[in-house]
C-alpha cells in the first residue's frame, strides 16, 4: 500500500494547517477531484493510475478529465476565471500558471508544503523546487514531470562512423549528413540524418528557442531570452535569432520530406522505427528506447546538452560576436550552451475557489504523485511522459537499470540530464501572463511561416518582435515588466 | 361589414352582453383570443432571440472590445473598429488578406482587367434597366470584386501569399466547382438504368455520414507518403521526397481533395432526386427527333434541374465557407498560413482567448459570405431561371 504524505498524520500537523484551511484527516471518502490535462496516455494515463491507488489508501475519487493541449490552458482559464469551478486541479505547463496566479485563480500551496514530511523538497532539483514550482517566492505547483530539451543521437551508428555527439549546430548538421540516406535500422531503406517536429499549432516553437537559447543567452539564467528586462522590448528581432531559425530550416535537408506536417508523436515514432540519426526532444526519448515499440533503438541511443555556439548575441548591436571569456562566461571550450527549459515541465495547481477539503485531498494527491517512491518508476516509463526532476532520479541508477536501461546508456542519459540541470547557464522558458499567446501563437505562426518560406528568417523575427510588442501594450508593459522580471530572479 | 360581424360571432370569448358579469376565467379567455397569434408565436420568438440573435448581439459587441479573464470576472475594453482595422490595415493584414509588397505586371494586367470588365458591367446595367436598390447591391458587388481583383493581383500574381480570406476562396471556388461537377456527374450515371444501380446509390451517399474529423485523418494518414498505407503506391511513383503538406498549393488541393470526397454526395443526391424528376416524355420525344445526349441534357435536362442546381450550390458554398475541420487536422493551417481558413483564422484566434479578433474575424467571414451568396444568387441564378 502506497504511503501517503500528503495526508499529514499527525494533529500537530492538521494545526499546523489550520491557517490554511481546515483541520486535515486522511478520510478523504466523499471527495471528488476533478483533474484537467492533457489527452492521455501521456501524463493522463499515470494521473488515472496513481488515482485508482489514492482512493484506495484515502476514499477520495480521481476524476481525469483530458482535453487536447492546445485547449488546455483555455479550458481551465475560462473554468476558473468564469467561477464555474468544475474542475479542482489543472496538471499544465508550469509556464502558463503565471496568468492564473496574477488573476488570483490559484491555492498558494506553501503551507502545504511546508507541513508536508513526505515531499522531500530538497531532493526536487533546484531548477524545479525554485523555479517550477514557484512563482513569485510561493509555491504555487507540484512537479510531476521536468522538461528541458536534449538531443538524442544514434551512438551504433555514429560509433560505425567514426563520429561524435554534435556539440555545435554546425557539428550537428556535419553528423546528420554523414548518417542521412543510409539505413539506420536494417529495413533496405533509406533513413534520416535528424528528425526535428515542425508542424504549426504543435511543438515546433519549442525547438526553435532550444536552439535560439545558446546563440542569445550567455550570462546565465537571469538574463534571459526573450525580452530586455528594463524596457521589456523583445530581444528576437537581431542575429541570434535569424541564425537559430536558419538553424532550425537547414536540417531539414537532412530530415523526412513531409517533417512541416510532422508533431512531436510523428517524430517519436520514427526515432522508435529507427529512422533517425539525430532528434530533438524532451527526457522521453531514454525511457521509450526501452519501450517494446522502440525495440529497433533499443541500446543504440545516447543523448547529450543541446549543441552551443562559439558565436553569440552583443545585446547593443544585435549583432552575432566571437565568444571570449568575458562574453561567455559559461562556456565550455570556447562552447556557449543554454539547455533549455522547454515547457517547465507538467505540473499540478489547485483551483483557490475550490472546496477547502478537497484542496487538501488534491495536493495530498499531488503531493504523492511527486514523491520519490513513485515518481522515480514512473519517469523511466516512456509511455508516462514524466521525464527526471529529482536528484534522487538522477543520482541512482539502479531504477533506470531496472526498468530495462542499459547501465552504459542509463548513465549517458542522466549524464546528459545533469549537465543540462547542472547548467548555469540554464535558459528559463517564458512565464509572463500571455505566455502562450508570445510562443505558442506569434512565434509558432511566423516560425511556420518561415520554414514553408512564405517570409525570410529576418521578416520573421520582425514580425515576433512586432507581435510580442503588440501583446505586452495590450496587457501592460509595467505589469508585464515586472512579471517577467521577477520570473528571471531565480537561478540555479 | 359583413366580415367583421361574421368574426365576433364566431369568437368563442366576445364581449359579453351588457349586464351579463363576467367571470376572469372568461376575461382570460378573451385575452389569451385577442393574444392568440403572439401567444402562438413568443416561444419561437423568444427561442431564436436567445439562440440567434443574443449571441450574434453579444458576438459584435465582442468584435468591438478587447476581452481578458481575470479572477471572477471579464475585464472588457472597447476599441471600437480595431480589431477589425487590425485585420485589414494592421498587424493582421497579412493573415487575413495576404503579404503585398509591389504588384507585377502580371498582376496590374489582371486587376485593370477584372475591374474594366466589373465596371462595363455595372455602367451596361445603369444604362439598361436601372433601380436604385439594383444599382446599390451591384456597387457592393463590383466593389467587393474590384478588391478581390487587385488582392489576388498582389498576392497570386506578384508572387506573395494570400491570407485567409483567399485560402477560404479557393475553398469554395474551387472545391463547390469540382463537387458539383462530379456529384453531377454521378447522378447523371447513377439515373441510368444499369445493374447495381441501388448499390451505387448508397455507396455514393455514404462519405456524407462520416464526421468531418474521420474524414481529415483518414485523408491524412492515407495521403502520407512515408508510413501511410499508401506509402509503397508513393514509392513506386517514385514519389518518396514528395511531402503534399509542405508545399502551399499541393496542402490546398489534398483538403479539397478530402473535402469534395465528404460533399459529392451531398450534390449527388440532391441532382439525382432532380433527375429523376425531369420529364420522360419530353427526353423521349427528343431521343425520336434524333436529339445526341448532349442536346438533350443541355435543352431538355439542364433548364429542368436548375432550380434545384442552383439551390444546391448556394447552400454548398454557404456550407464551404465554414470550411474548418479538414484543414485544422490535416495541416493545423501549415504549411505556415497556406491552409488556413477563415474560420480556422477566428477558431486559433479564439483559443488564443483573442475573443475581440475571433469576433472580428467571424463577422468578416460573415461578410463576405453574404456578399458572394446573394451575389451569386441575384445575378447568376435569377438571371438563368428567367432565361430557362
Amino acid at each position: 500500500m502506497p504511503r501517503l504524505s500528503g495526508s499529514l498524520a499527525g494533529l500537530g500537523l492538521a494545526g499546523s494547517l489550520a491557517l490554511a484551511g481546515p483541520a486535515v484527516a486522511q478520510d478523504y471518502s466523499g471527495v471528488t477531484i476533478n483533474i484537467l490535462t492533457r489527452p492521455g496516455p501521456v501524463i493522463a494515463q499515470r494521473l488515472v493510475e496513481r488515482g485508482a491507488e489514492f482512493t484506495a489508501a484515502t476514499g477520495a475519487e480521481i476524476r481525469v478529465d483530458e482535453v487536447p493541449f492546445a485547449e488546455l490552458f483555455q479550458k481551465l482559464l475560462t473554468d476558473w476565471a468564469t467561477g464555474t469551478n468544475s474542475i479542482d486541479v489543472g496538471v499544465i505547463a508550469s509556464g502558463w500558471a503565471v496568468e492564473l496566479v496574477d488573476g488570483g485563480l490559484v491555492e498558494d500551496l506553501t503551507p502545504y508544503v511546508e507541513a508536508d514530511t513526505k515531499i522531500d523538497i530538497d531532493d526536487i532539483a533546484p531548477y524545479f523546487r525554485e523555479f517550477n514550482q514557484k512563482i513569485g517566492g510561493k509555491t504555487y505547483l507540484i512537479t510531476v514531470d521536468g522538461d528541458f530539451q536534449m538531443i538524442y543521437y544514434r551512438r551504433d551508428i555514429m560509433d560505425e562512423l567514426g563520429l561524435e555527439p554534435p556539440k555545435t549546430w554546425e557539428e550537428y548538421r556535419t553528423v546528420a549528413a554523414a548518417m542521412h540516406g543510409k539505413d539506420l535500422n536494417g529495413d533496405a531503406e533509406p533513413d534520416f540524418g535528424s528528425c526535428m517536429f515542425k508542424k504549426r499549432n504543435a511543438q515546433s516553437y519549442f525547438a526553435a528557442m532550444s536552439i535560439a537559447a545558446a546563440y542569445v543567452q550567455t550570462q546565465g539564467t537571469g538574463q534571459g531570452i526573450f525580452f530586455d528586462p528594463e524596457t521589456m522590448k523583445p530581444k528576437v528581432d537581431n542575429e541570434a535569432w535569424i541564425q537559430a531559425l536558419n538553424d532550425y530550416k537547414a536540417n531539414g535537408e537532412f530530415g523526412p520530406p513531409d517533417e512541416l506536417n510532422h508533431d512531436i508523436g510523428d517524430t517519436r515514432a520514427l526515432v522508435q522505427a529507427g529512422r533517425c540519426g539525430l532528434v530533438i526532444d524532451w527526457g522521453d526519448i531514454g525511457p521509450l528506447s526501452i519501450d517494446p515499440s522502440g525495440a529497433a533503438i533499443k541500446d543504440k541511443m545516447g543523448a547529450a546538452i543541446m549543441p552551443g555556439t562559439t558565436r553569440v548575441l552583443d545585446e547593443a548591436t544585435g549583432k552575432l560576436v566571437d565568444c571570449t571569456p568575458e562574453i561567455c562566461p559559461n562556456a565550455i571550450d570556447g562552447i556557449n550552451f543554454a539547455p533549455f527549459a522547454a515547457f517547465g515541465g507538467w505540473s499540478g495547481l489547485i483551483n483557490a475557489k475550490a472546496d477547502p477539503k478537497v484542496k487538501q485531498a488534491a495536493y495530498d494527491f499531488l503531493s504523492y504523485v511527486n514523491q520519490a517512491a513513485q515518481s522515480n518508476v514512473d519517469v523511466t516509463i516512456g509511455w508516462t511522459g514524466y521525464n527526471p526532476y529529482r536528484n534522487s532520479q538522477l543520482e541512482n541508477t539502479e531504477p533506470w537499470i531496472a526498468a530495462g536501461f542499459s547501465p552504459e546508456f542509463a548513465e549517458n542519459y542522466l549524464g546528459a540530464i545533469k549537465a543540462s540541470l547542472n547548467s548555469p547557464n540554464m535558459a528559463s522558458d517564458i512565464r509572463i501572463p500571455g505566455a502562450q499567446q508570445y510562443t505558442g501563437v506569434v512565434l509558432d505562426r511566423e516560425l511556420a511561416r518561415f520554414l514553408s518560406d512564405e517570409i525570410t528568417a529576418e521578416e520573421a523575427v520582425a514580425n515576433i518582435a512586432a507581435g510580442w510588442e503588440e501583446i505586452t501594450e495590450d496587457l501592460g508593459r509595467d505589469a508585464q515588466r515586472n512579471m517577467y522580471e521577477l520570473s528571471l530572479g531565480i537561478t540555479n | 361589414m359583413a366580415a367583421p360581424a361574421q368574426t365576433e360571432i364566431d369568437r368563442p370569448g366576445r364581449a359579453a352582453p351588457a349586464g351579463v358579469v363576467v367571470g376572469r376565467g372568461a376575461r382570460f379567455s378573451e385575452w389569451l383570443d385577442r393574444h392568440s397569434a403572439q401567444v402562438f408565436i413568443t416561444p419561437a420568438v423568444v427561442m431564436i432571440l436567445i439562440f440567434s440573435i443574443f449571441p450574434l448581439v453579444a458576438s459584435l459587441v465582442i468584435a468591438f472590445s478587447r476581452i481578458r479573464l481575470r479572477g471572477g470576472a471579464y475585464q472588457i475594453r472597447f476599441v471600437g473598429f480595431d480589431n477589425f482595422a487590425k485585420q485589414i490595415f494592421g498587424s493582421e493584414q497579412f493573415h487575413f488578406l495576404g503579404t503585398f509588397t509591389t504588384i507585377s505586371p502580371l498582376g496590374w494586367v489582371v486587376a485593370l482587367a477584372a475591374t474594366g470588365g466589373i465596371l462595363w458591367w455595372l455602367a451596361r446595367y445603369a444604362r439598361s434597366r436601372f433601380t436604385l436598390l439594383g444599382f446599390l447591391g451591384r456597387l457592393i458587388t463590383a466593389a467587393f470584386g474590384i478588391g478581390l481583383a487587385f488582392l489576388f493581383a498582389a498576392t497570386l500574381f506578384s508572387g506573395n501569399p494570400f491570407g485567409t480570406l483567399g485560402v477560404t476562396l479557393f475553398y469554395v471556388m474551387v472545391g463547390c466547382a469540382i463537387q458539383f461537377a462530379i456529384g453531377l456527374g454521378l447522378a447523371l450515371l447513377c439515373v441510368q438504368p444499369i445493374r447495381a444501380r441501388t448499390f451505387f446509390r448508397v455507396a455514393f451517399f455514404l462519405p456524407l455520414m462520416i464526421t468531418p474529423i474521420g474524414v481529415g485523418y483518414a485523408f491524412r494518414m492515407m495521403a502520407d507518403t512515408s508510413k501511410g498505407p499508401f506509402a509503397p503506391v508513393w514509392n513506386g511513383l517514385g514519389l518518396r521526397d514528395f511531402a503534399w503538406a509542405a508545399d502551399a498549393w499541393t496542402a490546398r488541393a489534398f483538403i479539397v481533395v478530402g473535402d469534395s470526397w465528404q460533399w459529392i454526395p451531398f450534390i449527388f443526391v440532391i441532382m439525382l432526386a432532380a433527375l429523376e424528376n425531369v420529364s420522360r416524355d419530353l427526353v423521349e420525344a427528343a431521343e425520336v427527333d434524333g436529339a445526341s445526349g448532349w442536346q438533350i441534357f443541355r435543352e431538355i435536362t439542364w433548364p429542368q434541374i436548375l432550380p434545384v442546381a442552383a439551390t444546391v450550390i448556394l447552400i454548398r458554398t454557404i456550407e464551404a465557407f465554414k470550411i474548418v475541420d479538414l484543414p485544422n487536422i490535416m495541416t493545423s493551417g501549415g504549411p505556415g498560413i497556406a491552409t488556413e481558413s477563415m474560420t480556422l483564422h477566428s477558431f486559433f484566434s479564439w483559443r488564443a482567448l483573442d475573443m475581440g479578433q475571433s469576433a472580428a474575424v467571424a463577422y468578416l467571414l460573415l461578410f463576405v459570405t453574404v456578399i458572394v451568396c446573394v451575389s451569386f444568387f441575384n445575378l447568376v441564378v435569377l438571371g438563368r431561371i428567367r432565361q430557362a
